[in-house]
């Protein structure tokens, strides 16, 4: 791996994500969602996307724009129905959009499983429900498991707060969620961050990705929303 | 066992008395029976929807540290006015706040936490709970309807004790503590206790055991439900 490169622009940033793309999109509902990264990828252009990420957007911005704009042939996520992902709704209720819905916490894994080198694994979630139908049960020192295969993606569009020119990432709060685990999961990491501090200028004891992961970066002055009473 | 109008509570119960009501609890009740017998110390996640509500309900000085499934630790009040942070929610995206001695980590050590059974007490709303615990709380399984889990079936097998706070009965009256769920499973034979505004049970191998009603008595409930009560 490279070392990552400190791109001017969120057009540079996304530039060359081919159609039929797999994207892994960090954020949960707006916290940590890479708004500017996927505007551009909106301008960019590529379609038939496979885009994995916890939701599947909120209101008319982020991965809803991306929706919007006809990009997306599959979403996979844990949570797609929320109060204002009325976008992903009549998308999916209209046929256009596939729709694989995934535990939450399997969903981490499985890409972290990616991130890892992990062929598959066994996992207690899910076992006896519909999202176990067709997938591999082990018994092991007598309790079920599923078995679940990584999910890796060409991309990641992630977010973070503080970048060094390495690549090392630092996150704020609980827009962290899952934007270490994408970084590791990804052939080529994107992330947008607030602020591109000078080397030396992050702890290297608390750097939670290490720049190994992450590919191009791109400082961006963030837009942030919340979404008051959403469940 | 419990035969007549006065439940009582079972040997396994943690703390505090029975509650004595003569009238149905509303759920912001139910709510604080279920704070009343979480331990001190405890490490709690709260599911999305009534059960939120019990952190109302747990004293600063239980030391209860609530756990949100999108990465933290110590998860404090909603956040109102200047202290909305974007980068701050709970599970249902609601803006919280931080309490001294919270930490911060990615969804997948999140959920490790869970899956891995570090967690000791989470509380989940139900459709239904079957008499072996059963639950089913994530899709209506109507074709109409967008299914979603999120983090519900991770909580339901991951933490040490799922309790299940709902109504006992749907708005047309059906019971939603049943022999056997018809919603889609959320988790096979996962729930505990289930608490509900006129009676608090718990599972146990043996069967359903009544742990305490609120306006009703145990031979009503009998009469209400499809399941066996001891």
């Amino acid at each position: 791996m490279s070392r990552a490169a400190v791109l001017e622009s969120t057009d540079e940033a996304v530039a060359g994500i081919e159609d039929g793309s797999t994207v892994l999109v960090g954020g949960f509902g707006m916290a940590g969602m890479p708004f500017d990264l996927i505007d551009a990828l909106i301008r960019q252009g590529a379609k038939d996307l496979t885009i994995v990420s916890n939701n599947a957007g909120n209101g008319d911005v982020g991965l809803a724009a991306l929706l919007a704009a006809g990009r997306v042939r599959k979403v996979v996520c844990s949570f797609p129905r929320q109060v204002d992902s009325y976008v992903f709704d009549a998308l999916y209720r209209e046929g256009k959009v596939e729709l694989e819905v995934v535990p939450q916490g399997t969903l981490a894994e499985r890409m972290r499983a990616a991130g890892a080198g992990i062929g598959a694994f066994y996992c207690p979630t899910a076992v006896g429900t519909p999202l176990a139908e067709g997938k591999e049960v082990r018994t092991i020192g007598g309790r079920d498991y599923v078995l679940e295969y990584p999910i890796k993606g060409d991309y990641a569009l992630i977010c973070a707060h503080r970048a060094d020119p390495m690549g090392n990432l630092v996150y704020r709060k609980t827009a962290r969620n899952f934007g270490p685990v994408m970084a590791t999961a990804a052939t080529t990491t994107i992330v947008q961050v607030d602020e591109v501090v000078p080397l030396g200028g992050i702890d290297p004891e608390a750097v939670v990705t290490p720049s190994i992961y992450v590919d191009r970066i791109v400082a961006v002055e963030s837009r942030r929303y919340t979404v008051q009473g959403a469940r | 066992m419990t035969t007549d109008a006065t439940a009582v509570a079972g040997p396994a119960r943690t703390a505090g008395a029975p509650v004595t009501a003569d009238r149905p609890l509303s759920m912001d009740e139910v709510a604080a029976v279920i704070a009343r017998d979480i331990p001190a110390g405890a490490y709690v996640n709260l599911g999305i929807g009534q059960p939120t509500k019990i952190a109302d309900h747990l004293p600063e000085e239980l030391g209860v540290v609530l756990h949100t499934e999108n990465g933290m630790l110590g998860m404090g009040p909603k956040a109102e006015g200047d202290r909305i942070d974007p980068d701050l929610t709970n599970a249902g995206k609601v803006p919280v706040t931080e309490l001294p001695g919270a930490a911060y980590f990615h969804h997948a050590d999140s959920f490790a936490m869970m899956r891995g059974g570090h967690l000791d007490i989470c509380v989940l709303g139900a459709y239904q709970v079957s008499e072996r615990g059963d639950l089913a709380n994530w899709h209506t399984g109507r074709p109409d309807d967008i299914p979603a889990v999120g983090g519900a079936m991770d909580l339901a097998i991951g933490a040490k004790n799922v309790y299940v706070m709902m109504k006992l009965f749907t708005k047309s009256g059906a019971p939603k503590l049943v022999p056997q769920c018809t919603y889609p499973l959320t988790g096979v034979g996962c729930v505990s206790r289930v608490y509900t505004e006129v009676a608090a049970f718990e599972l146990r191998p043996d069967g359903v055991h009544v742990l305490e009603t609120y306006g009703t008595t145990v031979d009503e409930l009998r009469s209400r439900l499809d399941v066996e009560l001891h």
